[in-house]
């Protein structure tokens, strides 16, 4: 039965994979996907590179805690300082004003010398034939991320005559007008082959705010965010939407989870709370905590396991964001830390089928 | 043809002697699946299995969560190509990415998008029945997309359309695996679709995360509840059983293993 073409062409090298992009602020991926930058470091290093290209990234919101919004500031930043279009959506009445709170690439090592010594370069005989090869990847680096000063605003060159587009979803009684500056937006980037020469990003805040006269629509909400997940499929962008779940049905919110390729959520961090402080140590530095339930897997069946699901959100130095994993003896699931510890136990909840 | 059955096979009813080479004709399988833990994997496998070069089964594949690149090289570490399967009219691929359906009035011929999506289908399985005998799976990738992209026309469509695909399983005896995610009902208080899903459903499967969190070499455990009688009298065993395994998914396969008896 076996036909002989059945096998010949299973394996075919795809060359375009192999070169490496030209566009600044990318970096190839396992699988064939290509990373764009967070805009904090330690979450591309968390997420294994970034957030992959084509990908829809949700944020849940913490009524209390407002770090959903940092994410969208360093990532919004590192679009512009790399030069990608921009397309931002909020629900407030004037979305261009918040580029005015963007933060400014900044070196978190600035009293460190950056440039190494000449001599002891001299020094560094072992080292020295690859030292070619490290300046290459630390150019790399430098260009697929940078490090944002919180405090320091984001400087005008970048700002000035870059392709940015600002919505207000106060505007329209529906989705549709947000849905078509998406379209026309992600239509500047299709996906060809070869051609990599610019990337999209969408950053949507508070997408199921209330303040919007859809809100009571919630299919509306659900369809749109299938068709823009849809669209990113094919297109060179990333889209990170922040939403608040309390605000949603239970399942409305289950299924925006289930369309997201990551899944990120943020949690306040409960002011003064003397137990969490015995637990942690340096709680006096957290502002919050990250929480990261999915990452986004294409072209892939393997699950992502992350060695630690919740980070702290700090600023070290008070300028730049930092992610770390909670230095935390391991105690029961009741320390509330998480949806993801939330999430195991719905699991533990049926227990019963497993015998022991 | 057989490389050994892992779990999973066996459950679903394949067995070393081939007494039956297609235990799912005509039968209906419900995968179900959560936020932690996604069970796509097995739509992986069922594919892999239904276009193995030993049958000469067809498969039509109805993608909601993701593009035929996505599947392609997933396959392909898996030792299947489906560009070939595809040249070969062995897998219609039908691409429902972008599907909308629109508001009764703007659709000219009282047809809705659903309805249309239950004719191609239709006409798909006649034109395979009229080319070749053997056995045709109809694959859903995530049934709740779907739902989404239909309740702006009407949410009963969706369960006709479920209807209407039981239909074809014992009109044609095709096969029927739909992928869909359970946690999105639990909040619910009657969900009618999951019940009216689960109640079509021959062969259960349900991917969980472990109750233990979350494991570098357990990636989860599979529930299947096979609600099917075994067709041949031989036995005329029930096998209405239920089986509880745990997995870890790897590139180029899928490895099963009872709990606590990894090798």
């Amino acid at each position: 039965m076996a036909a002989p073409n059945v096998r010949t062409s299973s394996f075919s090298r795809n060359i375009s994979v192999v070169s490496s992009p030209q566009t600044p602020g990318l970096k190839n991926g396992p699988n064939g996907t290509t990373f764009v930058s967070t805009g904090i470091r330690d979450l591309d290093r968390i997420l294994g590179g970034g957030y992959p290209l084509g990908s829809l990234v949700m944020v849940m919101e913490d009524p209390e805690a407002p770090h959903h919004m940092d994410l969208l500031r360093t990532f919004m930043s590192q679009g512009l300082v790399n030069n990608h279009p921009l397309l931002y959506a909020s629900p407030s009445k004037d979305p261009r004003g918040f580029l005015g709170t963007l933060p400014n690439p900044g070196s978190s090592k600035e009293d460190k010398p950056t440039v190494p010594d000449p001599d002891q370069g001299e020094s560094l005989r072992i080292a020295w034939q690859y030292r070619k090869y490290m300046e290459n990847q630390k150019n790399s680096i430098d260009d697929y991320s940078n490090d944002f000063d919180m405090r320091k605003p984001l400087e005008r060159q970048f700002l000035a005559g870059r392709p940015i587009d600002c919505v207000s979803l106060l505007d329209s009684s529906d989705l549709s007008v947000a849905q078509d500056h998406c379209a026309t937006f992600l239509s500047k980037f299709p996906r060809n082959s070869s051609n990599l020469t610019s990337i999209g990003r969408i950053a949507i805040q508070s997408f199921c705010s209330p303040l919007c006269e859809y809100s009571e629509k919630e299919s509306d909400m659900l369809s749109f965010i299938r068709l823009l997940k849809s669209m990113l499929m094919v297109s060179n962008a990333v889209a990170i939407v922040t939403f608040p779940p309390s605000m949603l049905s239970p399942s409305s919110s289950v299924r925006l989870q289930h369309m997201a390729d990551t899944l990120l959520s943020i949690k306040a961090i409960p002011d003064g709370d003397k137990e969490l402080e015995k637990l942690l140590t340096g709680y006096k530095d957290i502002n919050g905590f990250l929480n990261v339930h999915k990452v986004a897997r294409i072209n892939t069946q393997v699950p992502v396991i992350l060695e630690a699901k919740t980070f702290s959100m700090s600023l070290k130095k008070r300028r730049f964001l930092a992610l770390e994993c909670l230095n935390q003896a391991p105690v029961d699931g009741s320390s509330g830390t998480s949806y993801g510890t939330s999430g195991s136990c719905s699991g533990s909840s049926k227990s019963g089928a497993l015998d022991f | 043809m057989d490389r050994s059955l892992n779990l999973l096979d066996l459950a679903l009813g394949f067995d070393e002697q081939l007494s039956d080479p297609s235990p799912l004709s005509g039968k209906v399988v419900l995968i179900e699946d959560c936020v932690e833990t996604s069970g796509s994997f097995v739509l992986h496998q069922l594919m892999k299995r239904v276009l193995s070069p030993h049958s000469s089964d067809s498969l039509i594949f109805l993608a909601f969560a993701r593009p035929f690149s996505h599947y392609d090289r997933i396959l392909r570490k898996l030792g299947c190509n489906l560009a070939t399967q595809k040249t070969n009219n062995r897998l219609v691929f039908v691409d429902m990415l972008m599907m909308k359906c629109s508001d009764g009035e703007e659709t000219k011929d009282d047809v809705s998008a659903v309805a249309k999506l239950f004719r191609e289908i239709q006409g798909t399985v006649r034109k395979l029945r009229s080319v070749t005998n053997s056995n045709i799976t109809v694959m859903v990738d995530d049934m709740s997309l779907l739902e989404i992209a239909a309740t702006n026309s009407n949410s009963d469509h969706v369960l006709d359309f479920l209807h209407y695909c039981h239909t074809l399983t014992s009109e044609s005896n095709c096969s029927l695996v739909i992928l869909n995610h359970e946690d999105i009902y639990s909040s619910m208080e009657r969900p009618a679709f999951l019940l009216q899903m689960v109640c079509l459903a021959d062969v259960v499967i349900k991917a969980e995360p472990l109750a233990s969190g979350l494991a570098n070499d357990v990636h989860g455990q599979l529930t299947v509840v096979n609600k099917g009688i075994s067709r041949n009298s031989g036995k005329g065993s029930s096998r209405n059983k239920l089986q509880n395994f745990q997995f870890r998914i790897k590139e180029n396969g899928i490895e099963y293993f009872y709990p606590g008896c990894r090798s």
